[in-house]
């Protein structure tokens, strides 16, 4: 019985006794200083509560919404981009030799270098309307899908090469129905990653050079010192990644569902 | 391939057609020999044992006959022809399975038939019988990470017969797999090839698999890889492990082995 009691708790309860302690912790923190220990000014961390009805204000004037469509927009504009153009450029490299050496020094020399610091560039270039935002993020996501691309291609095992050309398949064969579907796990894993990493970089990119944008919100509650406000855009976004995780997840779940077998 | 199913025709047995002719096939890796000029035909539908210790060459040979290496000096050819790479007339069944992991049982089996072009509900239908015929009826629809490994082997025969090849090349099929599952196997592999008449070349480094398989065993010797004695079988069949033929020669060809062991120094 007790058991029993312990392992549920332990699945689905536990989480939320977690995330309970959290906003139990940040309540008193904020309450406490505010009335008892006066540590810091009580503006700079605003409890939960606030957090929410800043959101709920927010949502009735429509700005919350703007602003999450904006930076999904990007987000959905520049990692199709990238997914597009890492997945190809990827199975291109992975397939083909000669353009495999070619084209692998160029990435090394650019990979080390955080997307960050050509954000500046790309206003320059691009302007400070959407392009700029849009290409930021393809460049920033295009690393993650490319290289784990070319990573699943080259590590398909040999042996499921030979079984599949003793069993008639021509080179096109081969590509379609044994590289492809051996290398999209790998795959799979650089298109999550890039998604990820175009949700990080598109608040740096609103911080800079947007007038729409969860990034753009939190930066411009913080010209008015509106803390609730920076911490919604914080919340939100985590929310958002969070969600948009799940849904990849099961994606992933459905597309490898063979893989789940094998772990079984 | 309804011509498959029907009774095996009669003259297969008496033809000896030679099926697969190696010439002086020879494979040089830079100085070494990995094996020195083989020369060995091979009849129609008959059953031929490779066997040797590792570093013998004996994979190498298969390799050859299946298309995946090409000798550096002599020839490997298959109905008058030579091989220049591998062909769905010639099957392979590996140690390691080589199952597609991403395709359910089913859809493992009916990959040569797809690859034909063949409408999906014959490939279905195809991949099913032979299903049946390794005994994984009801078994379809599993993914081969939730086989055992004996299962997932029997799917990979099954895989190899759906393409309805001439040759059946087995690499070790049975290496990996615990000694009941081996035995079962060999037995059922027995029954499979008497049905179906395949020219069936098994690489095993196991003495007894090849005394219970094989009409003809090729020993091999090792530094360098060769063929150092060919034995035609005449122990009717299904043999018994315990039988004084069988047994008899069993003894022999493990001095045969041993020998060739020994040249390979401490192991």
């Amino acid at each position: 019985m007790s058991a029993e009691w312990r392992k549920r708790l332990s699945t689905g309860g536990m989480r939320c006794v977690a995330i309970l302690l959290f906003l139990a912790i940040w309540f008193i923190v904020s309450i406490g200083n505010a009335h008892w220990w006066k540590f810091f000014n009580p503006v700079l961390l605003p409890t939960p509560t606030e957090v929410v009805k800043a959101g709920i204000e927010a949502w009735q004037s429509g700005e919350l919404q703007d602003n999450i469509l904006a930076s999904m927009a990007r987000v959905i504009q520049g990692f199709a981009i990238a997914a597009i153009a890492g997945v190809a450029v990827g199975l291109a490299v992975g397939t083909w030799r000669p353009l495999e050496r070619l084209v692998e020094p160029m990435i090394e020399l650019l990979r080390p270098i955080p997307p960050l610091a050509f954000l500046p560039m790309m206003v320059l270039w691009f302007g400070i309307g959407e392009m700029s935002k849009i290409a930021f993020i393809a460049y920033a996501a295009f690393f993650p899908v490319f290289t784990t691309t070319v990573e699943g291609i080259k590590y398909v095992d040999p042996v499921l090469l030979r079984a599949a050309s003793s069993l008639g398949a021509s080179r096109a064969d081969l590509f379609r129905h044994v590289v492809l579907p051996a290398a999209t796990p790998s795959i799979i894993t650089g298109l999550r990653l890039g998604f990820g990493l175009s949700f990080f970089v598109i608040v740096a990119a609103e911080f800079i050079a947007a007038d729409s944008g969860l990034g753009y919100m939190i930066n411009d509650a913080r010209t008015f010192f509106m803390v609730s406000q920076m911490l919604l855009g914080a919340v939100v976004i985590g929310l958002i990644g969070f969600g948009v995780n799940i849904l990849l997840r099961s994606l992933e779940g459905w597309l490898l569902r063979w893989r789940v077998a094998t772990r079984g | 391939m309804d011509a498959m199913l029907a009774e095996a025709p009669a003259a297969a047995t008496d033809s000896r057609r030679v099926k697969i002719s190696i010439r002086g096939a020879e494979k040089r890796f830079g100085d070494m020999v990995a094996l020195k000029g083989v020369d060995l035909d091979l009849y129609e539908n008959s059953f031929t044992c490779l066997l040797g210790p590792s570093g013998c060459g004996k994979s190498t040979l298969l390799n050859m006959i299946a298309g995946f290496t090409q000798p550096t000096a002599g020839q490997v050819l298959v109905d008058g022809k030579a091989v220049q790479g591998p062909s769905a007339d010639r099957g392979v069944v590996f140690q390691e399975y080589a199952l597609f992991p991403w395709r359910t049982a089913i859809d493992n089996v009916a990959f040569g038939p797809m690859l034909k072009g063949m409408p999906k509900a014959q490939q279905r239908e195809i991949a099913k019988r032979y299903l049946a015929m390794v005994g994984l009826a009801g078994h379809e629809g599993k993914y081969p990470g939730n086989l055992s490994g004996g299962m997932k082997q029997r799917v990979a025969i099954a895989r190899a017969l759906a393409n309805d090849p001439s040759v059946l090349l087995m690499d070790e099929p049975f290496g990996a797999l615990d000694a009941q599952t081996r035995e079962t196997l060999q037995e059922e592999m027995l029954r499979i090839w008497e049905h179906e008449r395949k020219t069936v070349v098994f690489v095993t480094h196991s003495i007894s698999e090849a005394i219970f398989l094989a009409d003809r065993i090729v020993v091999m010797a090792t530094k360098p890889g060769a063929v150092k004695q060919v034995f035609d079988l005449d122990l009717p069949r299904p043999r018994e492990r315990s039988e004084s033929g069988f047994v008899r020669l069993e003894k022999e060809i493990k001095l045969l082995v041993r020998a060739e062991v020994q040249k390979l120094g401490v192991i």
